[in-house]
């Protein structure tokens, strides 16, 4: 327990760490789409928990809203729109494997109050007085991030502004069943 | 406090994960999954060495590789939705629409 609290970072990056390269051997090897989909969500919760732990506190938000959020409701939207050939439709929902499921969720919530725990006696108080102390002694991230964004670096944030705008019209191409995207010998799909 | 050495060790074992998926899977979903594995993986050496540097511009670069991955997913997942349409499957070995 000593050993634990005195090397609680070193301890929880390993852990992170082992479970972010677990969610990315997911990805390659789970046949199933959806499977993969939820390793992939791991290893991006898993990044975020290290982003905290490397001091990027607005990242590691942005990384839960947009990845584990955004992209990854998109990849779902696609799994489910795309019908595979040869499954079942009870296949493609995760009855088969539901008790690992919640076995993992559990393991999780235990993970996750243990790190807690733990996080307050390697740091002394958790209370809220130790939060406000500190927010005093560090520079807020966000402020930092978000100053340096719209000065040095507005120019290239303007740019890749566009570049979302560009790829944003050209996924609505590529989705309309109207468009010019013919059959191979030029009959176009109704 | 640990160094940044374990943070580029993970970073390089995710890439290659990513690497092997995007090389070995057929199935376009995973292998756009991959894809963002690849990424994650950039933003991580991006953090780790803007910790190590005491320098914020790794983390801006970080928000840009996120902005270009979240549009490299909706590019790819729309390419997925037309391969499907004119295929009616989403493996890569079918797409081969350019060969003539």
């Amino acid at each position: 327990m000593d050993f634990l609290i005195a090397n609680f970072e070193a301890v929880l990056f390993y852990t992170v760490a082992a479970a972010a390269v677990a969610g990315g051997i997911g990805v390659v090897t789970l046949k199933h789409p959806v499977h993969a989909a939820l390793a992939l969500l791991e290893t991006f919760v898993m990044v975020a928990v290290l982003f905290v732990l490397r001091h990027a506190e607005f990242l590691a938000a942005v990384q839960v809203l947009v990845y584990a959020g955004g992209i990854m409701v998109l990849y779902l939207f696609a799994i489910m729109l795309v019908r595979f050939k040869g499954m079942r439709p009870d296949e493609v929902f995760l009855s088969g494997i539901a008790p690992l499921a919640i076995l993992g969720g559990v393991l999780l919530g235990a993970f996750v109050a243990i790190g807690i725990l733990l996080g307050t006696m390697a740091t002394g108080e958790g209370g809220a007085a130790a939060m406000r102390a500190v927010g005093d002694e560090l520079p807020g991230n966000t402020e930092a991030v978000g100053w340096l964004l719209y000065t040095t670096y507005l120019v290239p944030f303007e740019v890749v502004s566009v570049v979302l705008l560009v790829a944003m019209i050209g996924a609505i191409i590529f989705g309309r069943r109207d468009a010019a995207l013919s059959k191979p010998d030029g009959e176009v799909k109704p | 406090m640990i160094s940044a050495e374990p943070y580029v060790a993970l970073s390089l074992v995710l890439l290659c994960l990513g690497l092997v998926g995007v090389m070995v899977r057929r199935n376009f979903i995973t292998v756009l999954m991959s894809l963002e594995l690849m990424f994650n993986a950039v933003n991580l050496n991006l953090i780790a060495f803007s910790f190590r540097l005491g320098d914020l511009a790794g983390q801006i670069l970080a928000i840009f590789v996120i902005t270009i991955a979240a549009a490299e997913a909706a590019i790819g997942l729309g390419l997925i939705i037309a391969l499907v349409r004119l295929k009616d499957t989403v493996s890569l070995d079918e797409a081969d629409l350019m060969r003539s």
